[in-house]
């Protein structure tokens, strides 16, 4: 299919073009997450609630608690800590917290030992489930299978996570006992065995809610790509129908679904804070949402920053592999660099 | 269809994997009748520790897991209220009340080793008193003028004034090595167990410690496992994942456990008062009256049945029923809402009047606020409901002022205190109970102290300083397995090492 010339164009023009997508895309990424930081800091500080006051407790007197607020800091124009908490994060120091002390950032590493694998694991299912049956949902869309998984995944939308891990509890662990209720081993990851089982549950949670989403938009996009003229012309050509789907429709299908898979992707970091709840796993959301009500700041703001920066991580990277996958991209979105070139060739 | 048939196997593995994965899982427990002195017990609780550090401030946590059973007091605080002797074996009262002698008990030994020594002791109450200290009874204590090592086993503390409640105070001060840092994440006490494990707000091991002076626990290991969400809790004790519930939320999260032989439920007597406190220092509130038919227009009984069905009770005051000058004042101010009408018209509202309800966004808070709604509206006041969440309320409540009325739970005893500060959150501003309360304190006997607090608790509930709702139940569950744990609960202390499993 190639030797006609626009194919030649593209290899031409296809990695300068990439690479000054990519850096510009780096620098709005850079940017965006400055900007992040500054709205997420100011705007937690705006929030009625002081850890001070917490930590002094009821019987404080106002002496006290004006101590307590010296000792954390929080009494230094805002400005300061907010430069304080940025120029730390650059050398790599995420602060303490407020109240166990503690550095936020090995305590986040240490959560996220437990949340990473129980949201990568829920999204490898939910793909490994997702493509399959989307695939299979949109080629036999008239036939039973097919009429079954959409009404199935519609249902899935509408499911919220917590709900279905509670009924998932409920019959997996209280009434059938095959997996413990919640919770992960105090000991980590040092019994494997141990540890993935209490993910087990969790993970099925998030992947049957995730996967639902999935399957409908695999379905949609393969369903959209197959009335294209490009497949009729390609079975045309002579292509058997797997062929064409296979050569021409995966492919074309797959942009909008790199899209929805990365804001899948975050979803499932940020699903994680539901289900921990759920089921009791001491990860990262358990420790947003502990923080969070003691006005624990340092770790709320870190924990919120890394969430954040991950997902426009994501959102990057995405954009990125839709370039990659799909060259129409590459020149519409970048369209005057290769004009400016044409014309000037044409001089 | 060849697609369709790779898809069924790979659906069909996963089954077979998470089928053969599970089957490592199940394990019985082995009963026998006879009590199991190597056994480890795990705890469920919604109270991580925020700090190991219990004078950082929000100790309510490290309270439970740490009082008595990795640091002890010189006097021991029992459940039931009384006072025993601690670290200290036998202390003596000058005539004037001012000085106090500690004998040290010897033999005793650190965690690391060393022994106890009078120097630890002082360090010890220095350090409550210190700059950094948030300690809840720190103003209590502040009645201290010096601690004086004396010899090795001999501890003199000089009070400024007398102080009834000195030896009581001092059950708060944990004894801590002479010098003792990082204590936000380590420990060296003197009790039955030491820490063995700790992951901030995930779970706490203690594990019993051989060499220690007193009895041995009746267990080998405790595991602290703490929850954010009391329904896992309860999954977790359903499904043997632990041993009891150190604190129950709600008569829902009991429903699973009433009626089955497996587990075994305690009602005890907790010190956590429910306060519906008005904002005295803001009109309509600054007339006694008004509080009064406020007060008069709710119906605790129904509050308290709605919030915790047939648990719990009700108290009249600002006083739980293990304090010495505990009285029942629930006929004070009792529900009447004919009363309550008649009072507010005196009042000069006899067409009622608004206010706003500052009430934390917790279940029970919140059910107490509908209950409360519901019941003053029949005498014709309006409530509006503005929920806050627990941490705002420090905020907008406790510093601010700016509120007309608000809920808060108390969870300490010999509290009664704070309705002789006019400067408290409430606002109550009573010169005679002000001096009855400087009275209590350098009072000459225990009965004077008594008879003077019990004055004050009449008085504030005659005024009806705040409206008093009810007692909050000290509720537990455990697998029925497991006994030897107190069904009273005091400043969330949770003594461990008489509980058995067999």
């Amino acid at each position: 299919m190639t030797g006609r010339l626009p194919g030649l164009q593209q290899a031409v023009y296809n990695r300068p073009v990439l690479f000054l997508y990519a850096s510009r895309r780096i620098l709005l990424l850079a940017l965006a997450a400055f900007m992040a930081s500054s709205a997420l800091f100011f705007l937690l500080r705006i929030l009625p609630g002081d850890a001070a006051l917490n930590m002094a407790g009821l019987e404080a007197t106002p002496e006290q608690i004006q101590a307590t607020r010296h000792r954390l800091g929080t009494d230094r124009p805002l400005v300061m800590q907010y430069g304080a908490w940025i120029a730390g994060m650059a050398g790599g120091d995420f602060g303490i917290s407020y109240f166990n002390k503690l550095p936020v950032s090995r305590e986040i590493g240490r959560r996220l030992a437990v949340t990473l694998p129980l949201s990568l694991l829920a999204f490898a299912l939910a793909t490994l489930i997702s493509f399959p049956v989307g695939i299979l949902a949109a080629t036999r869309r008239r036939s039973p299978v097919g009429i079954a998984v959409s009404a199935l995944s519609s249902v899935g939308v509408a499911v919220p996570v917590f709900w279905a891990g509670i009924i998932l509890v409920w019959l997996f662990a209280l009434k059938a006992r095959l997996f413990p209720a919640g919770g992960f081993p105090t000991d980590g990851w040092a019994d494997p065995g141990a540890a993935l089982l209490s993910l087990v549950l969790p993970v099925v949670t998030i992947a049957i809610v995730m996967s639902s989403t999935l399957i409908r938009y695999v379905r949609s996009a393969i369903l959209d790509v197959l009335a294209q003229d490009y497949i009729r012309t390609a079975r045309a050509l002579g292509y058997s129908a797997r062929r064409a789907r296979w050569r021409h429709g995966v492919r074309n299908a797959a942009v909008p679904v790199v899209s929805i898979m990365s804001i899948e992707l975050s979803t499932s970091l940020l699903g994680a804070v539901v289900v921990e709840n759920v089921f009791a796993i001491p990860g990262l959301g358990a420790m947003l949402l502990e923080g969070v009500k003691t006005r624990d700041l340092p770790v709320v703001q870190d924990i919120v920053f890394m969430i954040t920066f991950f997902v426009l991580f994501i959102g990057f990277i995405a954009d990125m592999a839709q370039r990659i996958i799909d060259p129409r991209l590459r020149r519409g979105k970048a369209a005057e660099i290769p004009v400016e070139e044409e014309s000037a060739a044409r001089e | 269809m060849k697609r369709a048939r790779t898809l069924a196997i790979v659906l069909i593995s996963f089954t077979v994997f998470i089928a053969l994965a599970s089957a490592g899982g199940k394990a019985e427990a082995d009963k026998s009748g006879k009590v199991d002195t190597n056994a480890t017990i795990t705890v469920g609780s919604t109270y991580p520790p925020v700090s190991l550090n219990e004078i950082g401030g929000g100790s309510q946590g490290i309270t439970e897991a740490f009082y008595r059973n990795v640091y002890e007091p010189l006097l021991n605080l029992e459940d039931n209220g009384a006072i025993t002797d601690g670290l200290s074996n036998g202390h003596e009262i000058s005539k004037d009340g001012l000085s106090y002698t500690f004998k040290i008990r010897s033999g005793v030994k650190f965690h690391d080793g060393s022994p106890l020594t009078a120097s630890d002791v002082k360090f010890s109450f220095d350090r409550v008193l210190s700059k950094d200290s948030n300690s809840a009874r720190k103003t209590d204590l502040s009645v201290i003028d010096k601690t004086e090592v004396v010899d090795d086993h001999t501890v003199v503390i000089t009070l400024k004034q007398k102080a009834q409640s000195f030896l009581y105070f001092s059950t708060y001060v944990w004894i801590h090595k002479d010098g003792a840092a990082n204590l936000e994440a380590s420990e060296n006490g003197t009790g039955p167990y030491t820490l063995a494990d700790y992951q901030a707000g995930t779970s706490l091991t203690l594990v019993r410690n051989d060499q220690y002076w007193g009895q041995a626990p009746k267990n080998k290991k405790v595991i602290f496992k703490y929850f954010t969400s009391s329904t896992a809790e309860s999954n977790a004790l359903t499904s043997g994942q632990i041993d009891i519930i150190t604190n129950v939320d709600s008569p829902e999260q009991l429903a699973a456990f009433k009626g089955n032989p497996k587990f075994t439920i305690t009602e005890g007597k907790s010190t956590t008062k429910q306060v519906f406190a008005f904002n005295d220092t803001r009109k309509p509130f600054t007339d006694v009256r008004v509080r009064q038919a406020i007060s008069r227009g709710v119906d605790k009984a129904a509050v308290l049945k709605a919030t915790w069905d047939t648990y719990g009770r009700l108290i009249g005051s600002f006083v739980p029923p293990q304090d010495p000058w505990f009285e029942d004042l629930s006929s004070v101010n009792a529900y009447d809402p004919v009363s309550a009408k008649k009072l507010l018209a005196d009042a000069g509202y006899p067409n009622g009047f608004t206010f706003e309800l500052v009430t934390p966004s917790t279940e029970i808070h919140q059910l107490s606020a509908q209950a409360i709604k519901a019941d003053l509206a029949k005498i014709g006041v309006t409530v509006t409901i503005k929920l806050v969440d627990p941490s705002a309320w420090y905020e907008i409540v406790f510093k601010n002022r700016d509120y007309d009325a608000t809920l808060q739970e108390h969870v300490n005893d010999r509290d009664l205190i704070w309705y002789g500060n006019p400067n408290f959150y409430w606002g109550y501003d009573n010169p005679s109970v002000q001096q009855w309360v400087k009275d209590a304190q350098a009072a000459d006997t225990p009965q004077e102290q008594v008879a003077d607090y019990k004055k004050i608790a009449k008085t504030i509930a005659e005024e009806a300083a705040s409206s008093w709702l009810y007692l909050y139940p000290q509720l537990r569950v455990s697998a029925s397995n497991v006994t030897g744990y107190s069904a009273d609960g005091k400043n969330s202390a949770f003594y461990l090492a008489k509980i058995e499993k067999r």
